[in-house]
């Protein structure tokens, strides 16, 4: 974390300057992360300190949110916890501490796959669909260009509520409602729109004449879209996927109206995590954490890239 | 498709100095086929799922259909809309998500250019920071206003003890999410704490690209540092500005996710956004008909303001 080396030698700003800026700059990344920092501290809380009155701040951490994350668990009488044979397992141990016997693992696990292959499926799909056509529009005078590129933009720009009901109906009606593959081919839909426009741009970049020399070596269109092009375009197409992995990751409301179980992912379920009597924060803020773990690697690992991709390529660095 | 015949392999661009060469291959697909086979597929795509569901709300928007009954659909002419804009409830949902819409851009503004002019003074370990400042905008705006209404519990959340330390009011006095006047301010500020990340980094862009020289010469004539950045900074850096105002508008007015979770439209119609409305309607209520004119009245008013919008930045990027 070095400094840059000054730019501007005139409007240098003067050393208390920049340490007051630094300082409020600090001060508001802090205090902008204390809710993230605030469940990731739950998720390692137990029931009774989740719920303390005042807030804790320091607890003895605990791995019952995971646990009760993961398990069934049914409520027994302490009598009848005693005589049972010792628990097998740390876990099992956990929840015979709170007179609970774990019945099975809970649905947790498959919301988590199901995220992962949607999100994955639709990334790559969106992300093979993307960078052929934003190689059509990069390369070639297309009739309408213009005009087709603003329409794809366009559909993005469609609250997703709102195409929600026809989609619904026609899901129905294609025996889509509820299935993976259904949910891939919408997010894919969503995403090829941002992937067009990104690529698009990372391929305007490669110099022309590189794919020219190819030619005229004698490949093929598509020989040298292969193996000229696309090496070249590794870094936007990883940075266009992670992207569109997000998306799909983070999405919502398509998911919550389009899916009751087979395909629902992580995020319309983890407000559904309950426990007796009331959400059973612990164990929320675990499936919280678990979930939004990824995320931060893709953050750091896009920065580069970030502000490309939450623009639709408009500015660029 | 007729228009197909204008296709050229590659027509001079930014990158070719010299008109490209013409080259005859003796194998493989026309250039022709390949930017059909190459951009079909997305087209294809977009229609099927985007277009073809646009097509059909509309058209469901003039029937009185409910989805959950097996009815055919039943023409009503403009009754829907009549219905939707003589409707009270619904200007009161317009209304709130014009206040939800017009501070969360206000205070992202204020907050994002801020924050853009104090990280490029590029203090020791400003990279670092600045993505830590980022890590909000990426996360799931479902989970996030879930996550909130933990931290806004009056009494086992940690918000209103933050707020009680500063202030000294008793923690428990006030509820943020249960309370009609205070209510519509905390998705005000949950979705500012979310997204104003996103102003800032666009807003520093636009200070990076500013050349030096200019303020070299500023400071030649001796302008002062207010001066500079009202004559300079603030001019160089709006139609950045502008750019995420559009995003960030965009994205405010078909919010549903993160108000959903957060207050879901409570207390009473408080904070009721009108994509809340649409969903109860057409999937609680099952009025398909009436959700659909609801949808169509949505993605007009989104779209002929961002294309009002988009012309006047075009403006402001020429002066």
């Amino acid at each position: 974390m070095s400094d840059a080396p000054s730019h501007r030698p005139f409007s240098e700003p003067a050393p208390i300057l920049r340490w007051l800026a630094g300082v409020i700059v600090v001060t508001y990344a802090l205090v902008s992360v204390l809710p993230i920092a605030w469940i990731g501290m739950t998720a390692f809380k137990s029931q009774s300190d989740a719920i303390a009155y005042p807030p804790k701040v320091f607890f003895t951490p605990t791995l019952e949110g995971f646990v009760d994350l993961f398990t069934v668990q049914t409520h027994q009488p302490h009598d009848f916890i005693v005589k049972l044979p010792p628990p097998t397992s740390w876990y099992e141990k956990l929840a015979r501490d709170h007179d609970k016997v774990i019945a099975g693992p809970s649905r947790v696990i498959e919301r988590f796959v199901n995220s992962i292959i949607i999100g994955f499926g639709s990334t790559l799909l969106a992300t093979f669909l993307g960078t052929l056509a934003a190689y059509g529009f990069s390369r070639f005078k297309v009739p309408l260009a213009d005009d087709l590129m603003f329409f794809i933009l366009s559909t993005r720009m469609m609250p997703p509520i709102a195409v929600a009901v026809p989609i619904y109906m026609m899901y129905r009606y294609l025996n889509l409602y509820d299935t993976r593959i259904g949910m891939i081919l919408l997010y894919t839909a969503v995403n090829v729109s941002l992937a067009v426009w990104l690529l698009k741009g990372f391929i305007d970049e490669i110099p022309r004449e590189y794919e020219e020399a190819a030619l005229i070596d004698g490949y093929t269109r598509l020989q040298a879209f292969r193996k000229v092009v696309l090496p070249q375009a590794v870094t936007g197409i990883a940075a266009t996927a992670i992207f569109c992995l997000i998306f799909s990751w983070n999405e919502y409301a398509f998911n919550l109206l389009l899916t009751n179980s087979e395909a629902q992912t992580m995020p319309p379920f983890i407000p559904f995590i309950i426990g007796e009597g009331g959400q059973n924060w612990p164990a929320v803020a675990a499936g919280t954490t678990l979930f939004l773990a990824p995320i931060f690697v893709f953050t750091i690992a896009l920065r580069k890239h970030l502000l490309r991709g939450i623009t639709f390529g408009a500015v660029r660095k | 498709m007729s228009g197909m015949d204008t296709i050229t392999p590659l027509a001079p661009g930014t990158s070719t100095r010299s008109p490209p060469p013409r080259v005859r291959r003796i194998s493989g697909l026309s250039d022709r086929a390949v930017v059909w086979l190459f951009i079909a597929p997305t087209m294809f795509l977009l229609l099927a799922i985007n277009i073809f569901p646009l097509i059909w709300a509309i058209r469901l928007s003039f029937t009185g259909f409910m989805a959950n009954l097996p009815r055919p659909l039943g023409f009503i002419g403009i009754d829907n809309y009549v219905d939707i804009l003589t409707d009270e409830d619904i200007w009161t949902n317009f209304q709130v998500t014009a206040h939800f819409v017009f501070w969360t851009i206000v205070l992202q503004v204020l907050i994002g250019l801020a924050l853009a002019l104090l990280i490029n003074q590029k203090f020791r370990g400003h990279s670092f920071w600045t993505t830590v400042i980022l890590l909000p905008m990426m996360l799931s705006p479902a989970v996030v206003g879930n996550f909130w209404t933990l931290l806004l519990q009056p009494q086992i959340g940690p918000f209103n003890y933050f707020i009680g330390f500063f202030t000294g009011a008793a923690p428990s006095s006030f509820t943020m999410i249960g309370s009609v006047s205070l209510a519509p301010w905390t998705i005000v500020m949950v979705n500012t704490w979310m997204w104003t990340p996103y102003v800032m980094l666009i807003c520093l862009a636009g200070l990076r690209s500013i050349p030096e020289y200019i303020y070299e010469a500023a400071e030649v004539d001796r302008a002062s540092s207010l001066r500079q950045f009202w004559s300079i900074t603030l001019p160089m850096v709006t139609p950045f500005l502008m750019l995420a105002v559009l995003f960030q508008a965009i994205q405010s007015f078909e919010m549903f996710d993160l108000v959903n979770l957060l207050t879901s439209g409570g207390p009473g119609s408080t904070t009721e956004l009108v994509s809340i409305t649409l969903k109860r309607a057409a999937f609680e209520k099952w009025q398909t008909g009436y959700a659909s004119a609801l949808a169509v009245i949505l993605f007009v008013t989104v779209f002929g303001a961002a294309n009002i919008y988009v012309k006047l930045l075009n403006k402001v990027k020429q002066q």
